[in-house]
């Protein structure tokens, strides 16, 4: 569904991500793990276009999509959301969401027609599944925070991704709003067959829920595999897991 | 219950509303009035268009005055040097601004914020150096005096019509234009694509990963901006009976500015009631005291601090206040 291949990164000399290559089969839930400044945000950013790679390439269901734009990417299939949560703050949440079904269905061009008679079943839908239809007329800047991560998720799922992209998802959480989200996430991604990839600190979260791991240290793919595999690699053990495993 | 009153107050005309309660100035007040009527009108349309740029996209133009200008400078020369017609030259003017507004946005929108804001008074600075200098066109600093009405004879057959002036009659004229032009945009700001450009002035970063090209609406945004200025400029060289180099100095895009944010950019009138005010306030204060400028930065001052929003943010927020203690004292 999504692979990369060799992908390299540096910033004036600081190697962010080096020579990642990475497979993630169509509906997988995988996820991409390691200690802060490991490279997951910078491979995120390179797969989305929002950062261009030095080298390697990006491949959606085999097709190069390496240094595209994120507009064009988005489009493509891929969704994602952010690790500082990425919301329309002055609008509703209600706008929020049409907002994204407009920019997907390609209606940004239309200069006439009243906007807000555009997708009210669709949107008022999208917020019933992500548990924000009591929320919709709320000006979405003043939510918990919680709900603005329920929020950018409907985003997300408005631009009908086969490949969603989440930038810790849980960051911040409670452990029951963790739970909650993390049960959403996984009901959700079977629903809409999704292949799902994130990064996440809580390892609980981690091994709870991904099939496969992905685990990077200072830029480069340390391991990968099924859960079980990763928690047995001596190296995993050694550098990042530590007492947690 | 709530819901549906909002509905409806949607659902109200303002424009048509506001055209009719302005209508009628020539015949209630003195010339000078209508004088002032036509500038506020002019000003007005000058400043919703600077606020599709700022308070809908998010984008600060300290250079907006050019377009203005290029529209004003267009109309101007196509009706005095080569007596075209004002059904002709007033799109001119607006295709003329627009067309100009392409190529300085072309290269703005690749720069963000302050930089994007000092590109946009640089290219205003050009347009205002090629209006001083190039005599054979603009007039340099003589510019293009006595710039012909358009032709309004036929209003006299109007009842209630015939003894108004000429420059009654161009208050009238202009007002239908600017109403028109106002619709429009109000139509585009509540449209799809408006909404696009809210996107982008909450958030662009999230705005490209739903989809949207950024810079290409950004850039849309700002040619239909340039273009509405443009159709304000036609007008006011008209209006002022020449267009002149000054018009387009950069003081007038501050000056713009302050409007739309004395009336509140995120209001679509705001930008309106900030020009009636700071155009009523100037004759005001002028004929007391020659430091108008203070009292304009004292009032500045004050507003910022008092009222963020701008008036009508001011007015909006006293009156969900008042209607919170009256749904309280219900309860």
């Amino acid at each position: 569904m999504l692979e990369v291949r060799r992908l390299r990164k540096t910033f004036a000399g600081f190697v962010a991500v080096d020579d990642v290559s990475l497979r993630v089969s169509a509906q997988a839930i995988a996820a991409v793990i390691g200690p802060n400044g490991a490279g997951k945000t910078t491979f995120f950013n390179l797969i989305t276009g929002h950062l261009k790679a030095d080298s390697g390439t990006v491949l959606l269901e085999g097709r190069d999509i390496t240094g595209a734009p994120p507009h064009r990417i988005c489009r493509m299939g891929i969704g994602r959301s952010f690790q500082r949560t990425n919301i329309f703050a002055r609008l509703s949440v209600f706008e929020n969401i049409q907002a994204a079904l407009l920019a997907h269905q390609g209606h940004g061009r239309n200069f006439w027609s009243r906007s807000e008679d555009f997708y009210r079943d669709e949107a008022n839908a999208l917020l019933a599944s992500v548990g924000l239809e009591e929320k919709a007329r709320t000006e979405a800047g003043t939510l918990s925070y919680g709900n603005q991560k329920q929020l950018e998720l409907g985003i997300a799922l408005a631009s009908e991704p086969r490949v969603l992209l989440l930038d810790e998802p849980t960051a911040g959480m409670s452990a029951r709003e963790t739970h909650e989200t993390m049960h959403l996430l996984e009901r959700i991604a079977g629903e809409r067959k999704l292949t799902l990839l994130f990064t996440e600190h809580d390892m609980e979260v981690v091994f709870g829920i991904a099939q496969r791991i992905a685990v990077f240290y200072q830029g480069r793919l340390l391991a990968e595999g099924t859960p079980h595999e990763v928690r047995a690699d001596r190296e995993v053990r050694r550098i990042y897991l530590g007492a947690a495993a | 219950m709530s819901s549906r009153k909002s509905a409806l107050r949607g659902r109200i005309p303002w424009t048509l509303v506001i055209f009719i309660l302005a209508l009628p100035l020539p015949w209630l007040g003195s010339r000078y009035d209508t004088f002032l009527g036509t500038q506020i009108a002019i000003d007005a349309l000058f400043a919703v268009s600077l606020n599709l740029l700022l308070g809908v996209t998010g984008l600060v133009s300290f250079g907006h005055v050019a377009y203005f200008g290029v529209g004003a400078y267009v109309c101007g020369i196509l009706m005095k040097t080569y007596g075209v017609s004002f059904a002709l030259a007033f799109p001119a003017a607006g295709v003329g601004a627009a067309l100009f507004a392409l190529l300085a946005g072309y290269c703005c929108v690749r720069l963000s914020q302050i930089y994007f804001a000092m590109l946009t008074l640089a290219f205003s600075q050009i347009v205002w150096a090629i209006a001083y200098k190039w005599n054979a066109v603009t007039g340099g600093d003589q510019g293009i005096p006595e710039v012909p009405y358009p032709n309004l004879h036929w209003m006299a057959a109007l009842p209630g019509f015939g003894n108004l002036s000429t420059g009654d009659r161009f208050y009238i004229f202009s007002l239908v234009l600017i109403a028109i032009s106002l619709a429009l945009l109000r139509r585009i700001i509540h449209s799809p694509f408006g909404r696009m450009l809210t996107t982008i002035r909450d958030n662009p970063e999230r705005a490209a990963f739903i989809g949207v090209n950024v810079r290409a609406y950004e850039l849309a945004a700002f040619v239909l901006a340039g273009a509405f200025a443009g159709l304000a400029g036609a007008l006011y060289g008209i209006f002022a009976r020449g267009v002149f180099a000054d018009y387009v100095f950069w003081s007038r895009s501050a000056e713009v500015l302050i409007m739309t944010i004395l009336g509140g950019m995120g209001y679509f009138w705001g930008p309106p009631v900030g020009a009636l005010v700071l155009v009523w306030l100037n004759k005001e204060i002028t004929t007391y005291t020659e430091y108008w400028p203070f009292f304009l930065g004292a009032m500045l001052l004050v507003l910022l601090f008092a009222f963020p929003g701008g008036l009508l943010g001011g007015l909006h927020s006293g009156w969900s206040r008042l209607r919170l203690l009256w749904a309280g004292r219900d309860a």
